[in-house]
């Protein structure tokens, strides 16, 4: 039954040894799986907890026993956050400021890191080295050190509480781990296909769009999913260019946060909106899962 | 085939772009930009320049300011150019060092990656482990449920422990208030307790909220490297006898250290210097006790009154206490052939 690999050597002995063994094995199958229940449950229950939260009635959340799932669910606190009735201006307001940020961040990264994924990967030129050491040197950088100093070229530039201003920060900082993790999917196309295509008479832009990129899109597909975690998180610069006194231009993590300063009692209204914010990241996670898990060794640990 | 790429050493595959024909109406002025590029080898340039320009601008160039921000008296009065910028040596240095704040959120920094990294390590391999030995269903179910952590962004990760862990109606407090007095609960001492007020408890969330962030990415690595060893490895481990334990650190272990290397400088670069999940926490980092170094370098610069120049020299002390651990992740990459 269970296939496994000593299970040949064991044939060999006397039955009520077969037997055993299989018992155990199949004990130790048992207790692998109640394992990896427990390591579920355990991850899940914060994001059960919010989800629950957001959809209880205000007297069930501060009841005296609370439950794991609402007793009357309700969607009261959904609509506190979308009519904007909690803080006055609607949560579609930040989703919007959100997903141009993060949308503008992902696709400039995208494109400037193929580039210097396709210089890295295909040429042999001074500085190469140099340059990816730079990169991974850059990523350690706190940020909160680069906030300093961005903060007062971007008040000279008057590119404060803009949130293309934001966009180009999110771009540049998504650059380096793009461009590594690109590279590598770049040098695994074989030389061959886009020297036959030369040979066939393709220019080099033909070369690139039909034989590089359909090849290296799946590449693209994980880069993006990094930059887009990481534009959608981003706290610390947003938190130092975004002032309060324009709480229209927000993107969704300083909503959520000035929102829980602002209301600090109302917990269905702010699990509500971090649902929210919490969704889109996840369903981009769900449609890209396999890919990410490769993607993701390939850039930290090199594929 | 190969000839004519071998022709060519310098710009390996640029050879097989550059091996286009060539355009009989060479006049067009493209085509003689091409030539041109083609002959002094430009085309990688090319490419880099708009990724340089940006790392360059946003990244390296205010890395540099940040450095120099730190011998100057740069605060709001020079900021709105009512006070001239002045050279003040290592003034903001020593006004640092001088400062007992410095010193406790340098320790906070210290101790919280002391504890974080390894639980965190620990946690996400055994995770990694148990992911390898599941069947393939419930692998890939747990896997999802890890990945589903991951993905959920750090502030709202934050809010929901901060919701959790609330005095008036968390769900955590209530839970040990119902827990016998003999195993540290009670109504008397966790019935309305305040996690967010003093430092240990606020440091307690903090590590709980980065481990159950932070394990499920080394729990994928963890599981990535297992799959590339091979499993006649584990056989004729397991045939001399060994236990689980022996297997793990005479076989797993030395086939996957450069792994391990690298997701533990990576962790403590991640941790020491934390910022956004401690500064919601602490609320806006209110109480001096409860600062890491990331939020005090925040606090100086940006708090009323700013000082871009202390703030700066702190930055740069950070900054000097990651790349010495940058280092090594470099140098552990180099190691695995990362540069090749």
């Amino acid at each position: 039954m269970t296939t496994q690999p000593g299970s040949l050597r064991v044939s060999g002995l006397a039955p009520r040894a077969v037997t055993h063994r299989r018992t155990s094995a199949r004990m130790r199958a048992a207790a692998l799986n109640c394992a990896g229940v427990l390591v579920a449950v355990v991850t899940l229950a914060p994001i059960v907890w919010m989800i629950s939260t957001a959809f209880k009635p205000r007297t069930e959340i501060f009841s005296l026993t609370p439950h794991i799932l609402p007793g009357h669910p309700t969607l009261s606190n959904f609509d506190r956050v979308f009519s904007g009735s909690a803080i006055g201006i609607s949560f579609w307001t930040f989703f919007k400021n959100s997903l141009y940020v993060t949308g503008a961040a992902v696709l400039a990264s995208s494109l400037l890191s193929l580039l210097a994924a396709v210089a890295v990967a295909r040429f042999r030129f001074r500085f190469r080295t140099t340059f990816l050491i730079l990169l991974l040197v850059v990523q350690m950088l706190p940020q909160q050190a680069l906030v300093i100093a961005l903060f007062i070229n971007f008040r000279a530039l008057n590119l404060l509480d803009s949130l293309t201003g934001l966009a180009l920060v999110y771009t540049a900082f998504a650059l380096p781990i793009s461009i590594w993790m690109l590279h590598n999917f770049v040098a695994a196309v074989p030389r061959e296909m886009e020297e036959a295509a030369a040979i066939d008479g393709a220019g080099p832009a033909r070369i690139f769009w039909r034989i590089l990129f359909p090849l290296v899109a799946p590449g693209l597909v994980a880069t993006s999913v990094f930059s887009f975690i990481y534009a959608w998180n981003e706290y610390i610069f947003a938190l130092t260019f975004l002032s309060p006194n324009f709480p229209a231009k927000f993107t969704l993590p300083i909503y959520v946060t000035y929102f829980m300063g602002q209301r600090s009692s109302d917990w269905g209204a702010i699990m509500a909106a971090s649902t929210l914010y919490t969704i889109p990241p996840i369903v981009f996670f769900l449609l890209v899962q396999r890919k990410m898990a490769r993607g993701l060794v390939a850039g930290a640990v090199k594929g | 085939m190969t000839k004519l790429s071998t022709q060519d050493r310098p710009g390996q595959l640029g050879r097989s772009w550059d091996g286009a024909p060539q355009d009989p109406a060479g006049l067009r002025p493209g085509a003689r930009i091409g030539t041109f590029v083609r002959r002094h080898r430009l085309a990688p340039y090319l490419l880099l320049i708009p990724a340089l320009i940006g790392v360059g601008w946003l990244i390296v160039w205010p890395t540099i300011q940040v450095g120099l921000f730190s011998f100057q008296n740069y605060g709001i009065l020079q900021l709105a150019g009512v006070a001239p910028t002045q050279w003040v040596g290592l003034a903001n240095f020593t006004a640092i060092f001088k400062d007992p704040e410095f010193w406790v959120s340098l320790r906070n920094s210290c101790v919280f990656a002391a504890i974080v990294v390894p639980l965190t390590l620990v946690t996400g391999t055994c995770v990694g482990l148990l992911l390898n030995r599941l069947g393939r269903r419930m692998s890939v179910f747990v896997s999802a449920t890890t990945l589903l952590a991951w993905a959920t962004p750090t502030v709202a990760a934050t809010v929901i422990f901060y919701w959790i862990f609330n005095p008036d109606g968390g769900v955590v407090d209530w839970a040990l208030a119902r827990l016998p007095t003999w195993l540290g609960g009670g109504a008397a001492t966790w019935a309305g307790f305040n996690w967010m007020s003093s430092a240990l408890p606020v440091y307690t969330v903090a590590t709980l909220l980065l481990v159950w962030q932070g394990f499920p990415f080394i729990a994928v690595s963890v599981l990535a490297g297992l799959k590339t060893v091979p499993g006649e490895l584990y056989e004729a481990a397991r045939v001399d006898g060994a236990g689980p334990w022996q297997v793990f650190w005479k076989v797993t272990y030395p086939l996957l250290k450069p792994i391990f290397l690298v997701l533990l400088l990576l962790s403590v670069i991640w941790d020491f210097g934390v910022f956004p999940q401690l500064y919601i926490l602490t609320g806006s980092g209110a109480n001096l006790d409860e600062y890491n170094l990331g939020i005090y370098v925040y606090q100086k610069a940006f708090s009323t009154p700013p000082s871009y120049g202390l703030g700066g020299a702190l930055a740069l002390v950070l900054t000097v206490i990651l790349l010495v651990i940058t280092v090594g992740y470099v140098r552990a990459s180099i190691r695995q052939g990362a540069l090749r």
